[in-house]
């Protein structure tokens, strides 16, 4: 029973309560880091990083954190998480750091980090909030990474910088700038919607075949 | 002078905080339902842009060549303590203005506009008045954008569209066209 619970726990970001289909939440990053897909995967990473490092630092001073000042206490928890990050890819991947730019630093105003903490990581315990904070990036990753790969696929004509189309392949080049990011998140969005809906009406089918004793 | 327009226009127009650089996207999609209120949204954070914009300048100036790795954690807490002061100072000299702008005021903080203006400025080593003039005008285009997109939210609510569609992913659409628009103004330098 535990075990189904910690699984429900991890799994739930993943899919059901993704933040960005579903939350739609820490959209600043999700759009202006994924124009290809090995940006997506370390902007992820940083994410994830960040997230599961607070959500534990949080869950274990819960109960000495005052309740007037818990917000500012949560963000410079963030916000020191976030410097380690900076400084990490600066040293490991200076490229990689350099096309990211300021979007490293800006993963402190990512809402769903700060939204987490205050709807999870402050009430539970330490291996809940673990759970919860690798499901909820992993989820983002997911995002990411499917928003990434269609925009450099589509953009670049190549998929990790391995060109995917022959050399006849004409890029589209807006997919890549700014209006490509918001058009393909929001058919990605319309995808996502459709397929819940498509789910919910199959199910409202077998509940009612069963009602009727089929 | 010549700068200085250029600073102000590329961050009104060229360079839209929101339409180009993504930033503060979370009011631009959540609270860009009413034009009055994203226009008030807009003047609040400009205020807030000026006020960070001149912190980020006295920081940097004064503090942060001495421990350049605090800059991100001094940055969001200059933030969050000027907009909760500007919060204090409006609720005591001006209870309606406080009113009217309600919960608006608090989110600000977490719109990152705010810590990417102070990052921004930093990174191109800006000095107080180029900071400042960054500032409104990145200001004046996030008003700009918001009340762009809320102008055409109320029109599409009056129009037929499929319940599939509503919602986040007829804005983020909707956003899209609104910022191949601006890509337009790229050309106003480019050629000069």
């Amino acid at each position: 029973m535990k075990d189904q619970n910690a699984y429900e726990e991890f799994i739930k970001g993943v899919w059901r309560d993704n933040p960005v289909f579903v939350q739609v939440l820490g959209m600043c990053p999700m759009l202006a880091v994924t124009n290809s897909a090995i940006n997506a995967i370390v902007m992820g990473a940083a994410t994830l990083f960040v997230l599961v490092g607070s959500s534990f630092l949080v869950a274990s001073f819960k109960n000495l954190i005052p309740k007037q000042v818990r917000i500012s206490l949560y963000v410079i928890i963030i916000a020191t998480f976030v410097t380690v990050a900076d400084y990490t890819l600066l040293a490991l991947l200076p490229k990689v750091h350099k096309e990211l730019g300021a979007f490293i630093p800006l993963i402190v105003a990512n809402c769903m980090i700060l939204g987490r903490q205050e709807a999870f990581a402050s009430r539970h315990s330490i291996r809940f909030a673990v759970l919860d904070a690798l499901g909820m990036s992993s989820g983002f990753m997911l995002a990411l990474l499917a928003l990434g790969s269609v925009r450099e696929i589509l953009g670049s004509g190549s998929l990790f910088n391995v060109p995917l189309f022959g050399a006849d392949f004409e890029p589209w080049v807006i997919m890549i700038l700014p209006p490509g990011g918001f058009l393909t998140l929001g058919l990605l969005l319309l995808f996502f919607n459709w397929v819940t809906a498509r789910r919910a009406a199959f199910l409202e089918q077998v509940a009612a075949a069963e009602r009727e004793g089929l | 002078m010549d700068d200085l327009i250029w600073i102000f226009i590329s961050a009104l127009l060229v360079n839209n905080f929101v339409l180009a650089y993504f930033l503060g996207l979370c009011p631009f999609l959540g609270v860009s339902g009413r034009l009055e209120t994203s226009f008030r949204l807009g003047l609040a954070t400009t205020f807030v842009l000026l006020v960070t914009a001149f912190c980020a300048w006295v920081l940097n100036t004064y503090v942060l060549i001495y421990a350049p790795y605090l800059r991100l954690i001094s940055f969001i807490v200059v933030i969050a303590s000027t907009v909760q002061f500007i919060e204090m100072a409006i609720k005591k000299s001006s209870p309606t203005l406080f009113k009217a702008l309600g919960i608006f005021l608090p989110l600000i903080t977490t719109n990152c506009a705010i810590l990417g203006l102070a990052i921004f400025a930093t990174n191109r080593g800006y000095g107080l008045v180029q900071g400042l003039v960054f500032a409104l005008g990145a200001g004046g285009g996030f008003t700009l954008a918001l009340v762009l997109m809320a102008g055409i939210r109320q029109e599409a609510e009056l129009s037929d569209v499929p319940a599939l569609v509503r919602g986040t992913a007829m804005n983020l659409i909707i956003a899209g066209i609104l910022s191949m628009a601006f890509m337009g103004f790229a050309g106003l330098f480019s050629s000069g």
